[in-house]
């Protein structure tokens, strides 16, 4: 499946200002409101993400098709990274702990900031770390047996 | 209060390194690996899965979740279709973890430049521009 790179931008900016007036209100509701935004994304496909169709409904009638698509795969691996974030956060504001809630919340924004604002994937240029660590890799396994 | 003195401090943060990383991206450089600081990192054409091209290689790292790697393909290619004896090779980084490990390959796309005998000649992390990739040639083969 493939995307329009302009909705992910918006997507992440409507993100961003959701995670500043977490981080300021210390609301626990709405992160976990954002949290399910991340899941839907992730989980369900960024064609049901909530942002997306705010997107496709309002923004994209109005400017067009884009020049490029992209590949769905990894800003949907993000929204899952943001998800983790938004789901340990939530837990932090919840039971009070504030320092897990805005620890949590503040690495979330910093990811959806830099893609609303360079465009850049915080959660994608994770994954080959993440498999750096955990090699779960079949053809590693292949060699061990 | 805390929170939007985080928030502010966040935002902040991410700017400046968002606009360093922008800066940097794609750069291909002579650094780690590549003879100037006494290490000299060479790949073969088993480690590769492919034969070095007869003059230099383009070797792309990526995986599944990277969205300008299919950028850095298009710009290998064109180049190695331009250029006479040059491979472009992409490799899979997480089929091959251990290969990653040792040239401490972080991000994908990575991109080397090898010579003609598989040394690593230039190196960038993220996508490297056209013009860029031709000058690295000119320093594999030169």
């Amino acid at each position: 499946m493939q995307v329009d790179p302009r909705g992910q931008r918006m997507a992440a900016g409507i993100t961003t200002v959701i995670l500043v007036i977490v981080l300021v209100t210390g609301s626990w509701e709405l992160l976990a409101a954002q949290a399910v935004v991340f899941a839907v994304g992730a989980l369900a496909g960024l064609r049901y993400a909530p942002y997306g169709l705010i997107y496709q409904a309002l923004v994209r009638p109005r400017i067009g098709p884009p020049a490029e698509l992209e590949a769905a795969a990894p800003p949907r691996f993000a929204q899952g990274v943001g998800l983790v974030f938004a789901v340990v956060g939530t837990a932090g504001y919840a039971l009070g702990t504030e320092w897990l809630g805005i620890g949590a919340t503040a690495f979330a924004l910093g990811a959806a900031f830099l893609n609303a604002a360079f465009g850049f994937c915080l959660g994608c240029e994770m994954y080959l770390l993440i498999r750096r660590v955990i090699p779960l890799n079949r053809s590693e396994r292949e060699v061990s047996v | 209060m805390t929170g939007a003195f985080v928030a502010a401090l966040v935002l902040l943060t991410a700017t400046v390194f968002g606009l360093v990383r922008r800066r940097r991206d794609g750069r291909l450089r002579a650094g780690k690996g590549s003879g100037l600081d006494g290490s000299r990192d060479r790949l073969s054409p088993a480690e590769l899965g492919a034969e070095l091209g007869e003059r230099a290689t383009l070797v792309q790292f990526s995986t599944a979740f990277c969205a300008p790697c299919r950028t850095t393909r298009r710009v290998l290619a064109d180049v190695a279709a331009m250029v006479d004896g040059v491979a472009h090779v992409e490799i899979d980084a997480e089929a091959h973890l251990d290969l990653v490990r040792r040239l401490g390959i972080v991000r994908t796309p990575t991109v080397l430049v090898l010579d003609a005998a598989g040394n690593v000649v230039r190196r960038a992390a993220g996508a490297p521009r056209r013009a860029d990739v031709i000058a690295a040639l000119g320093a594999a083969i030169g």
